[in-house]
């Protein structure tokens, strides 16, 4: 008898596990492993969740494809704020609940913008130096574009989000008139007619680990990436590399649960756990990227605030990303930006 | 004489007529080949005909159908004439579609689609939507023109109208540098958003350059093979062998780092002052041929080394022995019996050039892009899958022409893979 039981608890006990079992899928490299640390590591540990890590980059056709196809293996997903919008629009995100996440909706950067999903981080997409190679470097955005003062490649992300927006910034237009002026077909023009100006200096990216790397191998002189991938080589690489705040576009990353997931609830404990204030300050312990809970800022430490986007000295010439435009003319200004550089 | 007569039908020992027991046991091995072939046949149904089938069908197939969205509005158009902003019934069918698409949260899916043909509408129509609900009874048009002067524009209008079956060409078009404009007539777009056409030609002509070098690179090399005694020819098939066994991305990636500015590559080019400076080899068409050409050597290579096996030396001998010089015995003897190996490495190579992706997108530059990396934004970054069953039909298409051209020229007979 005691025998049976003894099987029937080994064949009970993996069934269980298999119960609380969860896939969180985020970008990779240094941004998924300080998730691993502040929350997927504790919450599996607290709650005995089996969790399964996957990385994408941000294809938002491969959650359209298991909410079309009924067969959703995702339960968590960290996105951006344009697939938030775009995937919440044509409903393949569950709406989010935010009483089950046991937050204030006023208390999240952004949170009242975003019906389908929970900010988490604010980061920045910022251009860097190796100041190893280069003593005097750039300081401000026109800098990225002087290629007088600073001969050499750039690296620049192979997408017009935050390319437009600099080159206006170069060409003299103020932060807070961006948008006004890429309403326009003049004002796109004119970025345009910027970007021609540093065409052939650039190298593009499509993944945030490169420019680090090209910088590292002295590829590029200057490159733009995200500020948590710069801040990683010079905290865990000792690299001599030096981000430039002026003209800092932050924009938040959200976590959303795709439409169908077979365990929701689970899903929601997770997110409910990545929000406390205490776990959220605990991940600008591995990088700097703020966190959006804004009430985790008490419990962050004075020497790693300095280096978050959020920090005031940082802010100070920073662009306010309007996801809101980037989901209207998104798709029209990447079809020519596509065309702009196969010309 | 028996069996020519009628009632006297041959039978087997168990009273069958024969004709039936032969037809019987012929259909049963024909069954059993037929069960032998199924599951491959399945598969290959399941795997490879439906999903093309679905792109096909995807390119010129509306998936955000929003005529089931507005179907009053549609209803209403019907009789517009195009010329003019629609009358008071129309905007009330779209005042009632609105107040339903916000009920069932599928007014984004109309903004959507309408943001592909119009930039920048997707959040009016969001919003209209949204005050369509506090609407009361009409009349409608000012009201709703009031709500954004978008929708007193005819273009608006004529783009919904177009809109109307479950069918559209607007993704092929758009493949093409197409579109239609407010009469419903075909134009260009506009030269500074026209790529695609560009990039079907680059993808083609990368192709050729690949597949002509793998050929100058690959045929001497098969030769040499085919000569050689089989344990030199077994050694240097494993230097072609070794590469063709390592992953597509692994060789892709050891080529970034050999062509970097700094990389092995450019430092011997100092090292013999061939060059004063790092030559531009990665982010550039240079660089991607060569990696690409790496890739493709043996898929070119191995055929043609395969045929040439096959080729009896006596041949060469005859033809030497009757008077032909070497390059003659060897053009005019030896060559034409290669042929059929060249067609089917050069065919192989070329077709799966034409799908390059992670090749052209780490060691080329932004005028190195191929179709499948347009494909892959149009998925991934667009969420448009339309567009992207357009390239891909296009890319099928054109690639099937070109076969059926290459057929009628070599002859797929003639073709031999080993």
């Amino acid at each position: 008898m005691a025998g049976v039981a003894a099987l029937a608890l080994t064949l009970a006990n993996p069934a269980s596990a298999e119960d609380k079992a969860l896939t969180v899928v985020s970008w990779g490299g240094a941004y998924q492993a300080s998730q691993q640390e502040a929350y997927i590591k504790p919450f599996a540990k607290e709650t005995g969740t089996k969790i399964t890590e996957e990385e994408y980059n941000g294809e938002i056709a491969k959650i359209r494809a298991m909410v079309e196809a009924k067969a959703v293996t995702w339960d968590v997903v960290d996105v951006d704020t344009q697939t938030a919008l775009a995937a919440c629009a044509e409903g393949i995100l569950e709406p989010i609940d935010y009483a089950k996440i046991g937050v204030d909706r006023s208390k999240m950067i952004g949170g009242d913008q975003f019906d389908c999903a929970v900010p988490t981080i604010l980061y920045s997409t910022i251009f860097a130096y190796d100041a190893d190679k280069l003593k005097d470097g750039p300081k401000t955005v026109a800098d990225l574009f002087d290629t007088k003062k600073f001969p050499g490649k750039r690296a620049l992300q192979k997408n017009p989000f935050i390319n437009l927006e600099w080159a206006l910034m170069a060409d003299g237009v103020a932060t807070k008139d961006l948008y006004k002026v890429l309403s326009t077909p003049e004002g796109v023009d004119r970025a345009f007619k910027k970007l021609d100006t540093i065409k052939k200096d650039v190298v593009w990216w499509e993944a945030g680990a490169q420019t680090p790397q090209l910088l590292a191998d002295g590829q590029i002189v200057m490159g733009s990436t995200w500020n948590g991938r710069i801040y990683n080589a010079i905290k865990n690489d000792h690299k001599n590399f030096v981000i430039v705040w002026d003209g800092q576009a932050p924009d938040y990353d959200l976590w959303a649960i795709p439409k169908g997931s077979p365990r929701t609830d689970l899903a929601y404990q997770f997110i409910a756990f990545a929000t406390k204030p205490e776990n959220q300050a605990n991940q600008t312990n591995y990088i700097s990227y703020g966190p959006a809970n804004t009430e985790a800022t008490p419990h962050i430490a004075p020497d790693v605030l300095k280096d978050l986007p959020s920090a005031p000295d940082n802010m100070k010439n920073a662009i306010i990303v309007d996801p809101q435009f980037w989901a209207d003319k998104g798709e029209e200004l990447r079809e020519r930006f596509n065309a702009w550089l196969a010309q | 004489m028996v069996a020519t007569t009628a009632p006297d039908i041959v039978r087997t020992a168990d009273g069958v007529p024969l004709k039936q027991k032969l037809q019987r046991v012929e259909r049963s091995r024909q069954l059993k080949a037929v069960g032998l072939v199924m599951p491959l046949l399945l598969f290959i149904i399941l795997s490879f005909a439906l999903p093309i089938l679905t792109m096909l069908k995807n390119a010129i197939d509306d998936p955000e159908d929003i005529s089931q969205v507005l179907p009053a509005t549609m209803q209403a158009l019907q009789s517009w004439n195009g010329q003019d902003i629609p009358d008071e019934a129309a905007f009330a069918a779209l005042a009632a579609d609105l107040k339903q698409a916000q009920k069932d949260k599928t007014a984004a899916l109309v903004g959507k689609r309408l943001n592909y043909e119009i930039s920048g509408i997707r959040s009016k129509v969001i919003a209209s939507a949204r005050k369509a609900e506090k609407l009361e009874a009409g009349p409608y048009k000012d009201a709703i023109i009031a709500m954004d002067p978008v929708w007193g524009e005819r273009d608006t209008w004529a783009t919904i109208k177009r809109a109307d079956s479950p069918w559209t060409s607007f993704y092929l078009l758009a493949a093409l540098d197409m579109q239609r404009d407010a009469d419903n007539s075909l134009e260009s777009v506009p030269a500074e958003r026209s790529i695609y056409k560009t990039v079907f030609v680059r993808t083609f002509w990368i192709a050729f350059q690949v597949t002509l070098a793998t050929l100058i690179l690959g045929f001497p090399v098969a030769y040499l093979l085919a000569k050689l005694p089989t344990r030199y020819s077994n050694l240097l098939m494993i230097f072609v062998l070794l590469p063709f066994w390592t992953s597509l991305l692994v060789r892709t990636t050891a080529w970034f780092v050999l062509l970097q500015d700094n990389g092995l590559i450019n430092e011997m080019i100092q090292l013999l002052h061939l060059s004063s400076e790092p030559v531009r080899l990665i982010f550039s068409r240079l660089g991607t041929i060569i990696a690409m050409t790496h890739i493709q050597l043996p898929f070119t290579l191995l055929p043609i080394y395969s045929v040439m096996k096959t080729i009896s030396p006596s041949h060469v001998r005859a033809a030497r022995s009757l008077g032909a010089g070497p390059f003659y015995a060897f053009w005019r003897v030896y060559f034409p019996q290669t042929v059929p190996g060249i067609a089917a490495g050069c065919l192989l190579t070329f077709i799966l050039c034409l799908g390059y992706y992670i090749t052209p997108a780490l060691v080329g530059g932004a005028t190195d892009q191929m179709v499948s990396n347009l494909v892959a934004t149009a998925i991934n970054q667009e969420n448009n899958w339309g567009k992207a069953s357009a390239l891909g039909g296009i890319l099928l298409a054109a690639t099937l022409i070109l076969y059926s051209v290459y057929n009628r020229l070599v002859g797929v007979d003639k073709m031999k893979f080993g």
